[in-house]
């Protein structure tokens, strides 16, 4: 007995993983088909099965018989409407491989939670019931499963004990559907009839249906190969971790996620270009003489050079690209849309940097995969774009690997994790040659003029004092020789600005290009001043990370709304009591006040000239007016 | 004997099956956890790992000892002490750590010793509340660690299947199972602002039958309340209870008798029930767990309440 189960164990050991996907929509059979699963290879025990025997009388749903479904359906909220809402991993084993199933829903607004199934699944296993075919949805589940990656589908026709068993409906199905998947590139088709809940071709072949040759589903979940490539690609492995247990070890741990790496590689590291030889591979087991994809492992290198968490180590002579613009198709994740203009993060491998979508090309609709114009992408909605970066990274078009091929956009205020994407090319041409130092630069304008350029840049409620004060600043520099000027509302709403109204993406678009031009005149040289009333932090956190660190000079013109409203120059605080302006800040729409501006003036308490002075004390200290 | 699957007569062509340089599922699963524990450390301001001393603790630290070498694991260790479990699992701890070198942080709520709250006194779920869901939050809220490892993995049990491997709590350690992050690919999420925090499931894809064949192949020490072996038990309440020391109340009818026992799974010792065993080894362990048919909470008295019970602890704070 107990060497039959060391022999037992061995054999286990050696088995693989295989991750796939179930996907259906509603009464598809996709709850009824993993719990025949898991009750076929054995892994519902007693007590389970006691409890599940309890359920399927209470809730009646199968007269009496075990009702399947019952035992996969999770969350008690879900459980009350009958509906999967989230993705739920099951597990189960044959004697041949071990399997992770994730279970999706298949509605439309859960396309996020198909995307995150089909994100770590291998084969995706798509419902249809055998009396209605294909339909909208699995055209759509369809689409997704492609778009994230996965090339082997099976197309299960379940419920073909209700179509009679009859070939004929189970050939004009899959006529159908590798009629429509053609689009969809190269997509392996396996399709199989079978009856979830009476066990056809499931796990044993159907009596009932003879004509059938084909493999069952699980027959062919144990035989598919996948992962065929990932081991003949280009070795890259992102680093996760600078190990340094003391002076004398100085190792770079991460997964290898593809190729193969082993002592006297040459390897490359990214974005910098720094070239050495792999000296070492470190495990607690022992150096490797060669990692494989997917290991975990610590590299040494010869030389010793400046890495860290976010680079890639990759192979000296097949290394990916490095780029800060990228085309991309992009998933929306989260209730509040995404707006082209505003600054999230992005994490791609193990590098986070701050992003922004410059450009919203188009959205695709996942049904019927046409494209149309889009100003923003909501819940669920995907889109192709482009994306700036922070900083240039290691990429690879995700149909080479999905490691450098993937990321996720994470929203800076409540770091939610808000989008996830894949990268198609960039959109810059010669990514790995260095930028051409120009020989006159920001220093060299800069000199000449006697003064370190800046922005002051001028936030607050509207009749607060911004341009007020940034008149009476301007005169004073202008007085003093230095060279300025003033970017506000009017001189930018009406000319370059005069394409955008007030939505929610217009005014950070607004807020971007008057960023962007500051950014431009900081460049060449000038102390520019910017009145914008900017309500949102994000958008001045945007505006702030265009520039260099100490350039950017927030000033909080911080005045009561009462004040303001008292004041109220242009009439617009009573026009927008009355109802007649929308969106008015302060009245209809927030202000964010500042965190931390650098320059705090009250005005209910000073004078304009007292701010002034304020001002200038502060560009004194900071030696903007002193020549450099 | 014939285990793990009864899938009918199967004939296909097995040599597509071994791509030679495939990991294997016990190598991949190990990959993905060290994985994990290195994306949280490089995070992470001030991880933690919650060690609890049972078989997935083991295995769990072992995982870590692994992830950082040469380096030591570089966060503590910290046990939610009820002061209810069973001695040899203090003893077993405080050995572990010391031959690890590791810091272990031991946090007993000090209001609930107070009180003099104990399952016996009080009941399983207000003895479970204050000595273990409070006592985690003092202990996380007193250090304040931003990411904590927790042992639990999918399989456990239906409401886990669906947790995510990076499970955000706000700042009252709540958790929302509508507004979980989405995880694509291997790109985990750990951003927490002031106060929240994360618990980070490094084994959520290993099964209990993993968790064994792994410390079976690491060899990995465990408690040996895991092994059979003659213990004094009493059956009350259709479970086999453990005499682990004098203040455990006998009813009249009770003596403790030796009967050959072991746990599958381990907690406060009066409300961990013991399955009789013979089995002393781990490849016995193993034969006796694939041919049992009961799952392994049932010896968990806290699961009882109801089906959806501990998802509702989950939305407490409840690990
Ligand atoms: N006749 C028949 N009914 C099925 C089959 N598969 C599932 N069902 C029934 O279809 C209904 C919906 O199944 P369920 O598994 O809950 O679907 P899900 O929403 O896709 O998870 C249930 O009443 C099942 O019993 C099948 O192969 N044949």
């Amino acid at each position: 007995m107990s060497q039959s189960i060391e022999q037992y164990l061995r054999e286990q050991a050696a088995k693989t993983t295989l991750r796939f996907l179930t996907c259906g929509s509603v009464d598809d059979g996709k709850s009824t088909l993993i719990g025949r699963l898991l009750y076929d290879s054995k892994l519902i025990f007693e007590d389970q099965l006691a409890a599940l025997e309890a359920d399927s009388r209470r809730q009646g749903t199968q007269g009496g018989e075990i009702d399947f479904a019952l035992l996969v359906d999770g969350l008690a909220a879900e459980r009350e409407q009958g509906i999967t809402i989230d993705v739920a991993y099951r597990y189960f084993a044959t004697d041949k491989r071990k399997f992770v199933v994730a279970d999706t829903p298949g509605h439309e607004q859960y396309t996020r939670n198909m995307a995150t199934g089909a994100s770590n699944a291998e084969v995706a296993v798509i419902l249809v019931d055998a009396r209605h075919g294909v339909m909208t949805q699995t055209r759509r589940h369809s689409y997704i499963v492609s778009l994230f990656g996965i090339r082997d589908v099976v197309l299960a026709v379940n419920k073909m004990d209700l179509a009679g068993y009859s070939q004929d409906t189970f050939d004009a199905i899959e006529r159908d559907y590798r009629q429509f998947a053609d689009e969809l590139g190269e997509l392996a088709i396996t399709a199989i009839p079978m009856s979830a809940l009476r066990g056809d071709n499931v796990s044993s072949a159907s009596e009932h249906m003879p004509w059938y040759q084909g493999p069952t589903l699980l027959e062919f979940l144990e035989s598919v190969q996948v992962d065929r490539v990932l081991v003949e690609r280009p070795f890259r492995m992102p680093v996760q971790w600078v190990n340094r247990p003391n002076l004398d070890f100085r190792g770079f741990s991460g997964n290898v996620a593809s190729g193969t790496v082993a002592p006297g590689d040459a390897v490359v590291v990214l974005p910098g270009g720094q070239r050495s030889r792999v000296e070492r591979v470190v495990t607690y087991d022992g150096d490797l003489a060669r990692a494989e994809p997917g290991q975990a492992i610590t590299v040494v290198l010869e030389d010793e050079i400046d890495i860290s968490r976010g680079d890639v180590l990759a192979a000296a002579a097949d290394a990916p690209q490095i780029s800060d613009q990228l085309a991309v198709h992009l998933l929306w994740m989260s209730d509040q849309p995404m707006l082209p203009g505003r600054q999230y993060y992005l994490k791609s491998g193990t590098a986070m940097v701050p992003c922004t979508v410059t450009a919203l090309k188009h959205s695709v609709n996942v049904n019927t995969m046409e494209t149309q114009p889009a100003r923003s992408l909501s819940l669920n909605e995907v889109g192709v774009a482009n994306l700036s970066l922070g900083r240039r990274i290691p990429y690879e078009p995700f149909e080479h690997g999905k490691e450098l091929g993937s990321f996720i956009l994470i929203d800076r205020q409540n770091n939610a994790t808000v989008g996830a994407g894949l990268f198609d090319f960039s959109l810059r041409r010669a990514e790995n040659i260095v930028w051409q130092a120009l020989t006159v630069g920001k220093p060299q304008r800069a000199a000449i003029k006697f003064q370190k350029p800046c922005v002051l840049w001028f936030t607050g409620l509207s009749g607060s004092g911004k341009s007020t004060i940034a008149n009476l600043l301007e005169s004073r520099l202008h007085d003093l020789n230095r060279h300025t000027y003033i970017l506000d509302g009017d001189n930018v709403r009406h000319g370059i600005n005069r394409d955008l109204g007030f939505t929610d993406a217009d005014r950070v678009e607004n807020i971007r290009r008057v960023g962007e031009i500051a950014r431009l005149m900081v460049d060449a040289g000038l102390i520019t001043l910017v009145s914008f009333i900017s309500p949102f932090r994000s958008e001045r956190r945007m505006a702030r990370e265009l520039l260099e660190e100490g350039e950017f000079i927030e000033v909080f013109v911080d005045t009561p709304l009462e004040v303001c409203e008292q004041r109220d120059p242009k009439g617009l605080y009573r026009r927008a009591r009355q109802g007649e302006i929308k969106n008015f800040t302060g009245i209809g729409s927030d202000y964010e006040p500042p965190e931390r501006a650098e320059v705090h003036l009250r005005t209910a308490e000073q004078t304009p000239e007292e701010s002034v002075e304020q001002l200038l004390a502060e560009l004194e200290r900071r030696g903007v007016l002193t020549s450099s | 004997m014939q285990v793990g699957s009864n899938c009918a007569a199967i004939s296909l062509d097995w040599t597509l099956v071994s791509a030679k340089t495939a990991l294997t599922h016990l190598q991949r699963l190990e990959a993905e956890s060290i994985f994990i524990m290195r994306e949280v450390l490089a995070e992470a301001e001030n991880p933690v790992m919650l060690y609890s001393i049972g078989k997935d603790s083991s295995v769990m630290l072992h995982l870590a000892m692994k992830a950082f070498y040469p380096s030591r694991p570089p966060f503590p260790l910290l046990h939610v002490d009820t002061t209810w479990k069973f001695r040899e699992m203090i003893e077993f701890r405080d050995d572990t750590a010391r031959k690890l070198g590791l810091d272990l942080i031991v946090h007993i709520n000090q209001d609930g010793v107070a009180q003099g709250v104990g399952p016996f006194s009080h009941g399983s779920s207000v003895h479970t509340d204050v000595m273990k869901t409070q006592a985690l939050k003092q202990a996380l809220e007193r250090y304040r660690f931003d990411a904590a490892f927790g042992g639990a993995r999918r399989d456990e049990e239906k409401s886990r299947a669906k947790e995510r491997v990076f499970s955000f709590r706000d700042p009252h350690h709540r958790w929302d199972p509508k507004s979980q992050r989405p995880e694509l690919w291997h790109l985990y999420n750990g951003r927490v602002r002031k106060g929240e925090s994360i618990r980070v499931f490094p084994l959520s894809n290993w099964t209990e039958l993993d968790i064994w064949q792994y410390i079976y192949q690491e060899n990995i020490p465990i408690v040996p309340l895991y092994f059979a072996k003659e213990r004094p038990v009493v059956e009350r309440d259709g479970m086999l209870i453990m005499v682990d020391d004098e203040r455990m109340p006998l009813r009249p009818e009770e003596t403790p008798q030796m009967r050959m026992v072991r746990f599958r799974t381990l907690g406060c010792y009066p409300l961990t029930g013991a399955v009789e065993s013979s089995a002393s080894d781990l490849p016995s362990i193993i034969e006796e767990m694939l041919v049992t048919r009961t799952s392994e909470r049932q010896g968990r008295a806290i699961d009882h309440d109801s089906t959806a019970s501990m998802e509702k602890k989950k939305q407490e704070g409840y690990f």
